[in-house]
């Protein structure tokens, strides 16, 4: 196996990654850019999709499973979202740093559930047949390189789903309602717009897709309760790296911050490599403030 | 007697009892007064960065570990003979010390290390995020990803730092046994010293232009800026002296608890620390101290009880005292007013309608003026969520 096929392989590990960072963060920008709503619980939100989807694969069988585990633990996510939403968020409105304390405690409760419920150890979701194998390079100067189908699935679904969200908030009416809240709510707010649907709507949303991640994730590694910890912190540097509220920022810092980490550890121990992505992130800061999207607002404080 | 003299006394009257402990608790519980003491330094130090400057930092931790470990490298070496090395780098087959290692020989290295270490990177970093006007939820999960990040490094870079286990096994520190009941009462004194001169320090910071310029900079960054003030020194200032506060916590914890490992820095207890401001009241002093106090021997009972119910309790302390209590203990009576008046109203009109009843009169019009109330006080809600 020659030095660019590990590159390549590791390159592809960092897309992979990205993709699950992707999804994760996707939940976050959006209700941070449209609510400015911080939400430390949406690490929570993955692990409850992976036990979701868990739960499924044991009920149901046949090849077809896995697509059904996803369908549910979208949906359960998406409910455990509007629930939260609805007891705890909607009274902090207005104030995002407390919005991050109220929801960093749901997330505490939410593992001890997980650990009380599934216990401490994980569990695992085995891929269904068809996810079985993968693709190996044979000729060519990246001979040697294997990409699971499992990974290749999970790129897909990360892809298709952006795709999706970006439809929505571009093409439909709820998107366009989500739109208008998020340039201006006030003025969304004076000319009808129920401002509390969309922003239940919103977060309900950015839940459902952090359970998907969270079924996509437990096809790679077991579920464990402190899964969504370990993805958390990077999920808001992409978001911090990407620029508020920007799905496209969301997609590009997604795929930096997946890619640098992977290559990084090419070089480095795994620590070492966190350690330089928080400072390359400190770095970024410095010259774009704002994210890699700008979202441009005559607003002068913002969040 | 007015109430500024009354919270005086009553403070005084807490800091002589604290003073007097040793005479009444077991030594256990004075053990666990004395290391959560030293936790309430940090918790004051908590107070003037986001209670006062509104910054949320969830990497408190880090300087905290930074200056216990400046402590704990200076403790470890205090054991050795000449030319041995501590044990974790033997087992990890390190041959000799590294220079940064050798310098805390030195009593006075670690004790400025203990201060300086902590406040100067504080300052570096709040000076990196907050020259280029980021804030606020971003720079709180910086400092996030910045506490994650350290807990990692201490636990990979097991030769130099001692990995998971961290650093123990300590003996002596400036020549005194540690396991000396003496010392261990004057180590609790001492601590109480700190709290005490912390508490007055920043208690006077406050009253002063700066503290007060600080206040105004969380309240209202622009409109600071558009009367002519730079907020980033301001701001760079009270977290360089957060960190410089976490810091002489951790020494201080070390010294209480006899080790210090990454699972003191990380980001559970980084954030954890931020509870204990928020029970306390942020903006409250005394409220840190308290509060600091209250959610430790909360802790330890808890945990020691029922060890699956701590992190349930924990979480629920959160979401209620973000919701419920947002200026924490010390606040509760001024949060809690509109509710109990809310309670007041409702008994009273529940009275009127008996009495109404009672002599068949019209139904009173008290219902209209708490109808009429809660819409000021919507209002009032709606202005402070554009400010």
């Amino acid at each position: 196996m020659g030095e660019s096929a590990v590159v390549a392989g590791q390159l592809f590990n960092g897309i992979s990654v990205a993709s699950i960072l992707l999804l994760a963060a996707l939940g976050l920008a959006l209700s941070f850019g449209v609510m400015k709503v911080i939400n430390m619980a949406h690490g929570e939100m993955l692990m409850v999709g992976g036990y979701l989807s868990y739960l499924t694969c044991q009920a149901v069988h046949g090849p077809l499973a896995f697509l059904a585990a996803m369908g549910v633990a979208f949906a359960g996510a998406c409910l455990l979202g509007a629930l939260l939403e609805v007891t705890v968020i909607r009274f902090l409105y207005g104030r995002p740093l407390d919005t991050l304390l109220a929801t960093w405690g749901v997330s505490l409760i939410l593992q001890q559930a997980a650990r009380s419920i599934f216990g401490a150890i994980g569990v695992e979701v085995t891929a269904p047949q068809w996810l079985n194998g993968s693709v190996a390079i044979h000729r060519g100067f990246l001979a040697g390189v294997n990409l699971p189908y499992v990974r290749i699935f999970i790129i897909v679904t990360a892809v298709v789903v952006l795709g999706m969200v970006a439809l929505f908030v571009a093409r439909t009416k709820w998107g366009l309602l989500l739109r208008a809240v998020h340039q201006n709510r006030e003025m969304a707010a004076a000319l009808g717009v129920n401002t509390r649907w969309v922003d239940l709507a919103v977060f309900a949303l950015g839940t459902g897709v952090a359970g998907l991640a969270g079924a996509a994730l437990a096809l790679i590694a077991p579920v464990t309760p402190t899964v969504g910890q370990s993805y958390i912190v990077y999920a808001f540097l992409v978001v911090i790296v990407g620029g508020l509220g920007s799905l496209t920022g969301a997609a590009l810092a997604a795929l930096v911050v997946g890619v640098f980490s992977a290559g990084a550890q090419i070089f480095m121990s795994v620590s070492l490599a966190d350690v330089l992505l928080l400072v390359m992130v400190v770095v970024f800061i410095q010259f774009r403030p704002r994210g890699i999207i700008e979202t441009r607002s005559r607003l002068l404080d913002e969040s | 007697m007015n109430r500024s003299t009354a919270k005086m006394a009553a403070q005084t009257a807490a800091f002589v009892a604290l003073a007097l402990a040793p005479q009444f608790l077991s030594a256990y519980n004075l053990s666990l007064l004395g290391r959560f003491l030293a936790l309430s330094v940090l918790a004051l130090g908590l107070t003037i960065v986001w209670g006062w400057g509104g910054i949320l930092s969830l990497g408190q931790g880090v300087f905290f570990g930074l200056g216990a470990y400046a402590l704990a490298m200076y403790l470890k070496l205090a054991g050795l003979g000449a030319g041995e090395l501590p044990d974790f780098m033997e087992w990890s087959g390190t041959d000799h010390l590294p220079w940064w290692w050798g310098i805390f020989h030195h009593a006075w290295v670690a004790i400025a290390g203990v201060v300086l270490v902590p406040m100067a990177s504080a300052a570096a970093l709040a000076w990196l995020v907050f020259r280029r006007r980021v804030g606020g939820v971003y720079f709180a999960l910086i400092t996030q990803a910045l506490a994650l990040a350290f807990a990692t490094l201490l636990v990979s870079e097991q030769a130099f730092t001692g990995g998971f286990n961290g650093l123990t096994d300590f003996h002596s520190v400036f020549g005194y046994s540690l396991m000396d009941p003496a010392f261990q009462r004057s180590l609790y004194w001492i601590t109480l010293g700190f709290v005490a001169a912390a508490f007055l320090a920043l208690r006077w910071l406050l009253g002063t232009r700066f503290g007060k310029i600080l206040l105004a900079i969380r309240d209202g960054e622009n409109r600071i800026r558009f009367l002519g003030y730079n907020p980033v020194p301001y701001k760079i200032v009270a977290f360089a002296l957060g960190g410089a506060l976490a810091g002489i916590s951790g020494a201080l914890f070390t010294l209480h608890v006899g080790v210090i490992s990454p699972a003191m820095a990380g980001v559970v207890p980084s954030i954890e620390m931020i509870v204990w401001v928020a029970v306390g009241g942020r903006e409250s002093l005394a409220g840190a101290v308290a509060g600091t106090l209250l959610v430790n021997f909360g802790k330890d009972w808890i945990s020691s009880a029922m060890p699956n119910l701590w992190l349930f309790m924990m979480g629920l302390l959160f979401v209620l005292v973000v919701t419920v209590l947002p200026k924490g203990l010390a606040g509760a009576p001024q949060s809690l007013g509109p509710q109990l008046a809310a309670i007041r109203r409702m008994r009273a009109r529940m009275r009127e309608r008996k009495d109404s009843r009672k002599a068949g009169a019209r139904k009173s019009c008290l219902g209209d003026a708490a109808a009429a109330a809660c819409r000021a006080t919507s209002t009032a809600e709606c202005e402070s969520r554009h400010e």
